[in-house]
């Protein structure tokens, strides 16, 4: 069964790209679709166990084995892969259908050109890969999935590959993430080095025997998890490695949807939920991750205030949500970051739709300066993007537990103030400062949230004219995953709360193993009121600045800009890490290359060979007078022998041959 | 089966005798003929070494088809195979159809250019037979005359200078080979491999006009026979010669180059350098180390600011080779798996890259990168083949590249970590250049004019492609065939180390 599932997609791919001469773009792209959709009601049927399937894992064939190093192509499936097949499979289904009337006309394409049965290839093989990376039973095959998505993100967001921007940002994308990779590649070195596998059981079952290994003075689980905390962080965008996301937009709007925001990298997180019983074992690495985490979720909500681009706001705030599930993760509640991964999953891609929806309509205007007053233009478009904005903002009935014997919100209200909860409540000793930043963050989020909503949706229109009055409402195949998604994030919250983070109740007792001192399940429940309203009441202030700036005052937002220039630029310019890098990284490298190569390789290296063959030998010659040709190649055999020479006489005249 | 080695050997030489002597004229049609007789000889070659494959024994680490007898009294001819050896074997004669299929539009004296090709395939599987230290080493310098001449007669622009260049390079090192063999042959009085592989030669330290030498006679005969493999490999710092070879090289030539020729380097040092000198070999561990990383580290950043596809791809092909000289003296099974394995795939991918770089420049009669531009829009097969193929080069897994980076540096890491560290930087180095090389070849808008009426592949160029295609594929998804064809040699092998 789930064999069908993780393979499907495979077949589809296989199929929309290499078959489509024969049957037609239009049934190759419906297949692929439908082979994801079925795969999709599948494994809602394994997630609600409905369906029982076996926990252990199923081999499917040898990859590579290599003395005491073993790995196979396996599936595992346990409660923490169930959550992700099911928000892989929902998210990439749905995003399949909208595709497929999403790229029927595109303008980057010339007529006659055929490029949607490779798009839905792409998908459906990223697809696949990230139902690999998620069912692996090793590290090996996991890091199979993590290339393969990666991969499939690079023909992505370069997939209008005419334009130089694209191309860029997926080589970008690409190389970044190597980076991360770097890291997570010494991990499965010092995890093989010291437990002597690659299989998670394996792994876990040797850790928790060998407890006292150090490595420099550093437990070596601290050093290992920060290895694999490197990998997440190239994944997942986290502050530092970052700069591929915001890029990565180039790519067709579904695919962002998908990709960069439901479920590639969310991979990170995943992969730190996986290892919960190393990184609880790394505490000090654990105070990283919240570190990092926190700081992501700040920086990106600074950045995504001034940006004007439609979908690099939304990306910003993927970024700093995934800033919020880390957070949760360094607090040790790996249950609060997969519920946040999981309804995040939903309104995020919710929000990407619909701004794809916008974009379709306006002909591919991106830019929420020259939109406004689309409410009534596209009022389903309008609908579900409030219900997704409602949803990240966190709109609820806070305390409503008391009263209600559940919370009653919107998905993220309830799984981002368990974080902010959660991590108050952890003891960790930065966990007040988390806090305060996690708490502010929300209403910075808040207000850009809104400020999109508002821009796009209110006020009166700023582009041309002409666009205004030919947009329309999207065809059925859009409408529906809009629709579909946003009762996701209306209900998920509420509904699976107890699933994944009850103390009695939570699923991932087979998957996610917290040490015994942490007790955040229970604990998170008791901090005080006024932490629990405190996120509340931050996007109440966030909505309200919101609508001061973009409704009331609409000039609010220049004079604060002329006011505060430096700030302003600073955001606006993403905190200039690109520069940065730019000169750091890129530039150097190829000064280094130009110099090896002109200097090392032609002057010293060559100079020096020539150099003997050109200067030291003919003097040797002219002292043996008539051997002078004026070829070096003489002059080089000269040399050859007259070393051959000196060599066999030290070693024979030691020897007395 | 008695004679099967000999035969697969040496019927190369049948053929080129039969284009020698029987193919007559010089109209195209004796030109064509003289094409098909190689093509189909080195078909029979291959199928002859399935064969082989087939009946060789993977379970035992013993040499197999062993062929033995003296000449002249003297001379030991001595063939047989083991795990390592028949798989580079495999390699060898597979690649040769393709190598003929690929240089089919060649049109200068062509006789004499299948005649070179045919000869060296002799030479080169001789080298991987050989069980004789003496045959060994007349097959791995005789290789150099048909590549030196390969080079200067069907090369580029410099051509007379690269082969020279080649040539004295790979001489110097050969020389050095020689007085080492000559000397362990009068110390343990034998030439034959096997034997002189159980042999122990000394390891005392001692000193040299006032030089100290660790590990004494041992460090000496490494040392000499460390000069030859190190250029034949090549490795940091006498790596130059490539990148000019390459350049100057026609694409068949390349092809053999990178797929074969630098693999006898590696060969070299699995075959003499560690069994027979382990005490010099460990001693000199760091010392390899060190060039590796320097070779993987500096080569990879020269390569990212190449304007030439070929001497970019040439200089990923000595960061690649980096990886196996690191897995080969990491001296465990992960290490030494992980090298051959490298070996095996870079063969397959750096063939497949100098094809695919011969396909663009037949057609262009240019390799610079900025003269190309926009490809995938006239050449959608092209660009889907060289987007596989820097993929593998890049190491991603679910490709033969990612296999036998990740086995070295598992292997090194065991030993020495932070050479592993160093090494892994590879990988984020070889996206850079990989990736850049694609996007500038490759994608975009096609604006060049002389590209607007370029074609997609032909049916000849997709049958040079596709099998490598495949099989950098399948190999990454399923290597296990080439792995356990010789594991338990390098297990017995590791075993007689320590």
């Amino acid at each position: 069964m789930i064999e069908i599932i993780i393979f499907g997609p495979l077949l589809g791919s296989l199929i929309a790209g290499f078959m489509y001469r024969s049957i037609g773009e239009n049934v190759a792209t419906i297949l692929a679709t439908s082979i994801v959709i079925l795969g999709a009601i599948i494994s809602w049927f394994v997630f609600l166990d409905i369906v029982s399937v076996d926990n252990g894992s199923v081999v499917v064939f040898d990859w590579i084995i290599s003395g005491s190093l073993n790995s196979q192509w396996a599936v595992k499936v346990d409660s923490l892969v169930k959550v992700m097949l099911v928000v892989v499979l929902s998210i990439s289904s749905l995003v399949h259908l909208y595709s497929l009337g999403y790229m029927r006309h595109d303008h980057n394409w010339n007529l006659g050109e055929k490029y949607k049965a490779r798009f839905f290839s792409y998908l459906s093989f990223f697809t696949f890969a990230m139902l690999v990376l998620v069912s692996a039973d090793n590290l090996l095959q996991l890091f199979f999935g993590w290339e393969g998505v990666g991969v499939a993100s690079y023909l992505l967001i370069g997939f209008y590959f005419k334009k130089p921007t694209a191309n860029n940002a997926a080589m970008k994308a690409f190389i970044v993430n190597r980076v991360g990779d770097f890291g997570f590649l010494i991990g499965i070195f010092l995890l093989f080095y010291y437990s002597g596998s690659i299989n998670f059981l394996e792994i876990f079952s040797f850790f928790s025997d060998n407890n006292q290994i150090k490595l420099q003075g550093f437990k070596i689980e601290e050093v290992i998890c920060f290895f694999l905390f490197i990998g997440a962080m190239g994944k997942s965008a986290q502050i530092f490695l970052h700069t591929w996301l915001p890029d990565a937009m180039e790519g067709p709007t579904p695919v962002s949807a998908l990709i960069h925001a439901a479920t590639m990298v969310t991979a990170g997180v995943f992969l730190t939920c996986r290892f919960s019983p190393l990184f609880e074992a790394a505490p000090q690495v654990s105070t990283l991750v919240l570190l990092v985490g926190v700081s992501t979720a700040f920086f990106a909500a600074t950045t995504a205030l001034v940006q004007n681009d439609i979908k690099r706001i939304i990306a910003y705030s993927t970024c700093s949500q995934l800033g919020y599930m880390f957070a949760a993760v360094g607090a040790g509640f790996y249950q609060a970051a997969m519920f946040h991964l999981f309804t995040h999953a939903f309104f995020k891609a919710l929000l990407f739709l619909g701004a794809g929806s916008v974009i379709h309509a306006m002909h591919h205007e991106q830019d929420i300066r020259r939109l406004g007053g689309l409410r009534a233009k596209l009022p389903i478009t309008f609908f579900t993007m409030t219900i997704g904005t409602l949803a990240i903002t966190g709109v609820g009935i806070p305390l409503s537990y008391y009263v209600l014997g559940f919370n009653f919100g919107l998905s993220g209200f309830i799984s981002k103030d368990i974080i902010i909860e959660g991590v108050f409540a952890s003891k960790n000793s930065y966990s007040f400062h988390a806090f305060v930043f996690l708490t502010f963050s929300a209403l910075l989020t808040s207000f850009y949230s809104w400020r999109l909503v508002f821009l796009t949706f209110f006020g009166s229109f700023r582009g041309k004219i002409d666009d205004f009055n030919r947009c329309h409402e999207p065809e059925k195949t859009m409408i529906i995953p809009l629709v579909l998604l946003s009762l996701g994030a209306v209900f998920f919250g509420s509904f699976f709360e107890f699933d994944f983070t009850s103390a009695n109740y939570q699923i991932f007792s087979d998957s996610i193993l917290l040490s015994k001192e942490n007790t955040i399940l229970k604990d998170f429940h008791y901090v005080p009121v006024m932490v629990k309203l405190a996120p509340f009441f931050a996007m109440l202030i966030g909505l309200s600045i919101a609508i001061y700036f973009y409704l009331i005052n609409p000039r609010a937002p220049s004079v604060l800009a002329n006011q505060q220039p430096i700030l302003y630029k600073f955001f606006l310019n993403k905190w200039y890490f690109d520069e940065l890098y730019n000169v750091i990284f890129v530039t150097s490298a190829k000064n280094i290359g130009n110099f090896f190569w002109k200097i090392g390789d032609v002057k010293v290296i060559n100079g020096s060979i020539h150099g003997i063959g050109l200067a030291v030998i003919p003097y040797l010659v002219t002292l043996a007078s008539r051997l002078q040709s004026g070829f070096v190649f003489h002059y080089a055999l000269v040399m050859i022998i007259g070393f051959t020479a000196i060599m066999s006489f030290f070693i024979i005249s030691f020897y007395g041959l | 089966m008695d004679y099967i080695l000999t035969l697969i050997t040496f019927l190369p030489l049948i053929g080129a005798l039969i284009i020698g002597l029987f193919v007559q004229g010089s109209g195209s049609q004796s030109s064509e003929n003289a094409k098909r007789v190689s093509l189909v000889t080195s078909i029979i070659v291959f199928l002859l070494s399935l064969v082989m494959f087939s009946e060789f024994d993977k379970n035992s680490s013993d040499f197999q088809f062993v062929e033995e007898f003296l000449w002249l009294g003297f001379f030991n001819y001595k063939l047989g195979v083991d795990g390592i050896s028949v798989i580079l074997i495999l390699l060898t004669t597979g690649m040769m159809p393709l190598v003929f299929l690929s240089s089919w539009t060649i049109d200068k004296r062509v006789k004499e250019y299948l005649i070179s090709f045919l000869i060296l395939e002799t030479l080169m599987v001789g080298v991987f037979v050989s069980l004789d230290m003496f045959l060994f080493y007349v097959f791995f310098e005789a290789g150099l005359i048909p590549m030196f001449l390969i080079i200067g007669i069907w090369g580029g622009k410099e051509r007379v200078f690269a082969s020279f260049k080649f040539f004295l390079y790979t001489l110097l090192g050969s020389i050095l080979m020689l007085i080492a063999m000559i000397i362990m042959w009068d110390i343990s009085g034998t030439t034959d491999i096997t034997k002189l592989s159980n042999y122990e030669f000394a390891s005392e330290p001692f000193y040299i006009l006032g030089f100290y030498i660790p590990s004494g006679t041992q460090t000496l005969l490494w040392l000499g026979f460390f000069a030859s493999f190190a250029v034949k490999l090549p490795m940091f710092p006498v790596h130059t010669w490539l990148p000019d070879a390459h350049v100057q090289a026609p694409t068949s030539g390349s092809v053999l180059l990178a797929a074969i020729l630098l693999k006898m380097g590696g060969y070299g040092f699995i075959r003499f350098s560690i069994p027979m000198f382990y005490d010099a070999s460990l001693y000199f561990q760091s010392f390899i180390f060190i060039l590796s990383v320097i070779a993987i580290i500096y080569t990879s950043l020269v390569a990212l600011v190449q304007t030439d596809m070929k001497k970019l791809i040439a200089y990923s092909s000595i960061a690649h080779m980096g990886f196996v000289t690191m897995g080969l003296f990491s001296f465990n099974q992960q290490g030494i798996d992980g090298a051959i394995f490298q070996m095996i795939s870079h063969g397959f991918i750096s063939a497949a890259l100098f094809l695919a770089v011969g396909v663009v420049y037949e057609r262009t009669h240019t390799r610079e990168i900025l003269a190309f531009g926009g490809l995938v829009n006239r050449m959608p097969n092209y660009a889907m083949v060289l987007m596989v193929l820097t993929l593998a080069n890049v190491g991603l897994p679910g490709t033969s590249g990612f296999i036998g980076e990740f086995l070295s540096l598992v292997g090194v890491f065991q030993i020495e970590p932070i050479y592993a560290i160093f090494g892994a930087v590879g990988v984020i180095l070889s996206a850079c250049y990989g990736l850049l090389l694609y996007k500038k070849v490759i994608l975009g808008e096609l604006i060049k004019e002389n590209l607007k009426r370029i074609n997609d592949l032909s049916l000849r160029e997709k049958f040079c492609l596709y099998p490598l295609v495949l099989l950098i594929i399948t190999f990454g998804i399923y290597p296990k065939p080439i792995i356990e064809t010789y594991s338990v040699s390098v297990a017995n092998y590791l075993q007689i180390l320590n």
